[in-house]
């Protein structure tokens, strides 16, 4: 089919009708896994006074009234758990700024859920049997393996105890340009993101136990060898990134450190600074139970599922 | 010049990389499920046409280069020096052996070709698609061999050798592909 042959404009939608009807099945089977284990649907404005401060997430203001359109339902389904909601999921349209790229649209469909009284451990497991569910590699068990391991076996450098310098001298190897000056934490993302991930096992790849530096909202814990670690996963389907989860941040404190941080590296960064979402602060001030949650990109599950090589292939209409 | 940051890399953006202008072949976006998200760049060095990967973090910003194409006509080469002219302006730029490199095999005076001027100053020169030029020297051919395959070297009033077909002699104006460096045909002289 093609388009409007005298005005050549594009008003075709950039899936095919098969993948529409693959993700209208995905959505479906979503909300039947989570509805046969009595997790509760919740429907989050997408339209809020407030946003992350995460210095690498740029949102989407409205013009005039000041408000952002959100880059994920978290602090909302935060405020649900602080007040007694139980477990709950969200599935839904999330916001992002600037990222635009194969696997990357900056409106996309997010599956966020919460597990009050879990851990990462259980959670993982939980996520492995959604993946399974909605037809992702049905034969091949996921696999699990730390942020240590798989960094010691692909790279040879632990990522807790290397120095920055041997960090700095890697991430300049693989950038062809010189990383001096730059974090642990951007140093790790790059040599994670372009040495590691693309040598991931294939299937579904439980990567946990990350470092401290790169521990966002995550708790902290201690790992079997004494090292400080954030108690996060990520999940990888045939070595695309697919999920991003956590054993819970529950201390107002530490949450407040962690905003004021994040607006001190914006600020060098030269993006603009970031109010505290006050309300998300007094919910945990009242106390966030104990949970476990994670948020699972759809359209790069369907990607998956239909083989899309680009995420346009599967958004009715890509931005 | 302005800057560019990573988001307003388009392929065709010419910019300043380790002091030299680079064009950009292509811009990967790549980020991790949190943290910093990069931007891996295919470059062209236009100065030594050798090609670059690196990577930024997104935001970082490289310097525009000041780089333009502009179709100008060959005048001469004086031995030293290529010379060229802006038809309208009739201002007329030198450019040395590094700029023009191979690319002189196929310059013929009064030609228009394409010359890439950085900083106002020629980088490099590109010949059209297709150039005619005259055949000074090659062996005697067989006549009425029009069909049959089968080709010999022939020299052109630029220097430049090429295999043409065996029917074809001295003084015969050919066309070329300058950028495959083949006989395409018989060309009026």
């Amino acid at each position: 089919m093609s388009d409007n042959v005298n005005t050549g404009i594009q008003w075709r939608p950039t899936a095919s009708n098969d993948a529409l009807i693959k993700r209208a099945r995905l959505l479906a089977q979503v909300r039947e896994f989570f509805a046969l284990r009595r997790v509760l649907e919740v429907d989050l404005p997408v339209l809020g006074e407030r946003t992350v401060s995460d210095p690498h997430l740029d949102s989407l203001s409205t013009e005039g009234s000041q408000h952002y359109l959100q880059t994920s339902p978290e602090y909302y389904m935060k405020r649900l758990l602080a007040s007694g909601s139980g477990p709950i999921y969200s599935l839904g349209k999330a916001f992002r700024a600037n990222d635009r790229g194969r696997q990357h649209n900056p409106e996309f469909t997010l599956l966020e859920w919460y597990r009050p009284g879990w851990d990462e451990s259980q959670l993982m497991a939980e996520v492995a049997d959604l993946l399974q569910d909605v037809g992702c590699a049905p034969n091949a068990v996921a696999q699990r393996v730390t942020y240590r391991d798989i960094f010691l076996a692909t790279v040879n450098l632990d990522p807790h105890r290397a120095s920055l310098a041997q960090l700095v001298q890697l991430a300049s190897d693989i950038a062809q340009r010189n990383m001096r000056g730059e974090s642990r934490a951007t140093c790790l993302d790059l040599i994670f993101s372009f040495e590691i991930e693309a040598r991931l096992p294939p299937g579904v790849v439980f990567v946990h136990d990350y470092p401290e530096c790169l521990c966002a909202l995550a708790q902290l814990g201690v790992d079997g060898q004494g090292v400080t670690v954030a108690r996060r996963f990520e999940v990888f389907l045939d070595r695309t990134e697919l999920a991003n989860g956590y054993f819970e941040l529950l201390d107002a404190n530490e949450q407040r450190q962690r905003f004021s941080e994040d607006n001190r590296q914006r600020k060098i960064m030269g993006k603009a600074e970031i109010a505290a979402d006050e309300k998300l602060l007094a919910a945990l001030d009242e106390g966030l139970p104990s949970c476990a949650g994670v948020a699972l990109g759809i359209d790069r599950l369907l990607m998956h599922l239909v083989g899309a090589q680009h995420i346009d292939e599967v958004i009715a209409f890509s931005s | 010049m302005a800057n560019y940051s990573t988001n307003e890399f388009r392929s065709g953006l010419k910019v300043m990389l380790d002091g030299d202008p680079c064009s950009i072949i292509e811009n990967e976006f790549v980020k991790p499920g949190k943290g910093q998200a990069f931007s891996r760049v295919r470059l062209k060095n236009l100065k030594t046409g050798r090609v670059w990967d690196r990577t930024f973090k997104s935001g970082e910003s490289l310097e525009g280069a000041d780089v333009s194409e502009q179709n100008m006509q060959y005048l001469y080469n004086d031995g030293e020096y290529w010379h060229f002219m802006e038809p309208e302006t009739f201002e007329q730029h030198q450019a040395d052996k590094t700029s023009v490199g191979d690319t002189a095999l196929w310059l013929r005076e009064q030609d228009t070709c394409i010359v890439i001027l950085y900083n106002g100053s020629p980088l490099a020169v590109a010949a059209a698609n297709h150039v005619d030029l005259e055949i000074t020297q090659t062996d005697p051919g067989l006549k009425g061999d029009t069909a049959q395959g089968g080709t010999k070297p022939a020299t052109l009033s630029t220097g430049a050798v090429i295999k043409v077909p065996l029917f074809l002699n001295e003084g015969e104006v050919v066309s070329v592909d300058t950028r495959t460096g083949e006989y395409l045909n018989r060309a009026k002289k």
